[in-house]
């Protein structure tokens, strides 16, 4: 992928290995993308198989975290960036934590997975309304990591917004399984499972969250972590270079 | 701001002053020297391009650009060194603590004393060690030996030199190394206290250890001085300065807080020279 941000120093190698590395966390995004998807349909079909493979594929998650983290530590020391390449970095550093979390929260949803297909499985309605926060959320990592490819701060501003509807299916869901416990105590740890990976689901989303925040810094080169989205969008639609200043100081 | 900042309310708030740290501004700041409208030419070439700007007190101020981009000869305007060059014409006004110093009837070497140099290459006067910092008071007539060895012991210490040197003060100062040349030559001009230090490539020439003696030195002066440096090395203008500008083709292309123009800067031009693209 030519990236016209990244490229152009005078050091080719230099773009090269900034290209490396933004190609790595994409690579790594949708592995785990995947890893997401497929433990949610493990979940959702009781598919012990996809299941079992998701928990095994999440030690390749943790690889590529671990590489693309040395590779920002090599280019830290040897090329000492600034400006828009420090923030790569830092942004990539921090992105591939998230990401990480979110494969091994994936890798929980295909371990209560492979529980539930042991035993009784919840109730029809249970799996749609999971199946659809579901989507919205693969859907969110999905433009979260588009955001980032793009490096488009005004695309990541609109995927935060989606975590809203997120966070609202997870109340929803949540009072429909108190509901169903307190009807039949039976129920209690089969949805015990479905609780916590609705809980999972709704990490993801603040994961996919912070990871929209590092794509605005490093674009804007601001810090939005802990305000408001208004506030956040306010900042994002500031011209470039604003809060810089200029000569005339 | 609706911070929710953890620093601020954790146990280890203590580590870190505030919740962030703000950007200077030199709105905040006493004012050593203003620069206004500057113009110079070179015979018909044109090396600087109206530059106007205002050099906080007591902070060091970097200047950085690829060569050629005129900042050693701003550097040079504000202790008249271009004076020198016959060809050299200047119009606008520099204003050092509200004299101007290109007005009429300013005494340049007066202003020299109030605005000391270190050049790129350590310069010590062929003499002692004990000579060359006391060689600026002995031209202002200064005799009492008591006081000359004061401000000797003062200036030396005050570079952290004193150690390396107090049982050979009589030697010739080109016995020292480059890095305790550069030293000694800092403590020349501080000695007969300046109120503006121009630095002009100090550690171009050193290694990295002198370097980084030079650079902590800096910080340490900058309590008492101005200073005002030029640098061809990114870093150290990023490690040492509250202040960056950057020059290109003898313009004034951006002035700001160094940690902001380091991490977000405002022109492309900037963000092209410091991450080293090609604009």
């Amino acid at each position: 992928m030519e990236n016209r941000r990244i490229g152009g120093h005078y050091s080719h190698r230099y773009d090269a290995e900034l290209e490396e590395v933004v190609n790595r966390v994409l690579a790594m995004g949708g592995l785990v993308e995947s890893q997401l998807s497929n433990a949610l349909q493990a979940f959702i079909d009781g598919d012990s198989p996809v299941a079992q493979e998701v928990t095994e594929n999440d030690t390749r998650v943790n690889t590529f975290e671990v590489t693309i983290d040395e590779r920002c530590v090599e280019i830290l020391a040897r090329r000492q960036p600034a400006a828009m390449d420090l923030r790569l970095i830092v942004a990539v550093i921090k992105t591939i934590t998230d990401l990480e979390r979110i494969g091994d929260l994936a890798a929980s949803i295909a371990r209560m997975a492979l529980r539930q297909a042991q035993g009784d499985r919840p109730r029809k309605q249970t799996f749609r309304d999971i199946e659809t926060m579901g989507n919205r959320v693969i859907k969110m990592l999905g433009d979260a990591l588009d955001a980032f490819a793009r490096m488009d701060a005004a695309a990541a501003v609109t995927v935060v917004r989606q975590d809203f509807a997120i966070d609202s299916d997870h109340e929803a869901i949540m009072r429909q399984n108190v509901t169903y416990m307190m009807e039949d105590p039976r129920n209690i740890s089969r949805m015990l499972d479905v609780t916590h990976a609705t809980r999972a689901l709704e990490r993801v989303g603040d994961h996919a969250r912070n990871m929209c925040e590092y794509t605005i810094y490093l674009v804007k080169g601001r810090d939005v972590r802990h305000i408001d989205l208004s506030e956040m969008e306010a900042i994002v639609e500031e011209k470039a270079g604003q809060g810089t200043e200029g000569t005339d100081l | 701001m609706s911070q929710r900042n953890p620093a601020a309310t954790s146990l280890n708030a203590s580590l870190f002053e505030g919740t962030s740290r703000q950007v200077r501004s030199l709105a905040d700041e006493k004012i050593a020297i203003t620069v206004e409208g500057l113009d110079l030419y070179y015979g018909d070439d044109q090396a600087l391009k109206g530059i106007s700007m205002k050099i906080p007190e007591r902070r060091v101020t970097a200047f950085i650009g690829p060569s050629g981009c005129g900042k050693s000869t701003l550097l040079r305007c504000f202790n008249r060194m271009n004076d020198l060059v016959d060809s050299c014409r200047i119009e606008g006004a520099i204003n050092l603590h509200g004299d101007n110093i290109y007005g009429r009837g300013t005494d340049v070497a007066e202003l020299r004393r109030r605005v000391g140099m270190v050049f790129q290459k350590p310069n010590p006067f062929p003499k002692s060690i004990y000579e060359n910092v006391a060689y600026g008071l002995r031209l202002q007539g200064v005799k009492n030996k008591r006081l000359l060895d004061e401000v000797v012991e003062r200036s030396i210490k005050a570079v952290g030199l004193w150690d390396e040197v107090k049982d050979r003060l009589q030697s010739n100062a080109f016995g020292l190394s480059g890095g305790q040349q550069q030293r000694l030559v800092i403590a020349r001009a501080i000695a007969i206290e300046p109120e503006v230090i121009l630095l002009d490539e100090p550690t171009s020439a050193l290694d990295p250890i002198s370097t980084a003696k030079i650079e902590e030195l800096m910080e340490e002066l900058k309590e008492k001085y101005t200073i005002l440096i030029v640098t061809h090395n990114m870093q150290q203008a990023a490690r040492v300065s509250d202040y960056t500008a950057y020059m290109y083709l003898g313009e004034l292309i951006e002035y700001a807080d160094t940690m902001h123009l380091f991490t977000n800067p405002g022109q492309k031009a900037t963000e092209d020279y410091i991450t080293g693209r090609y604009g």
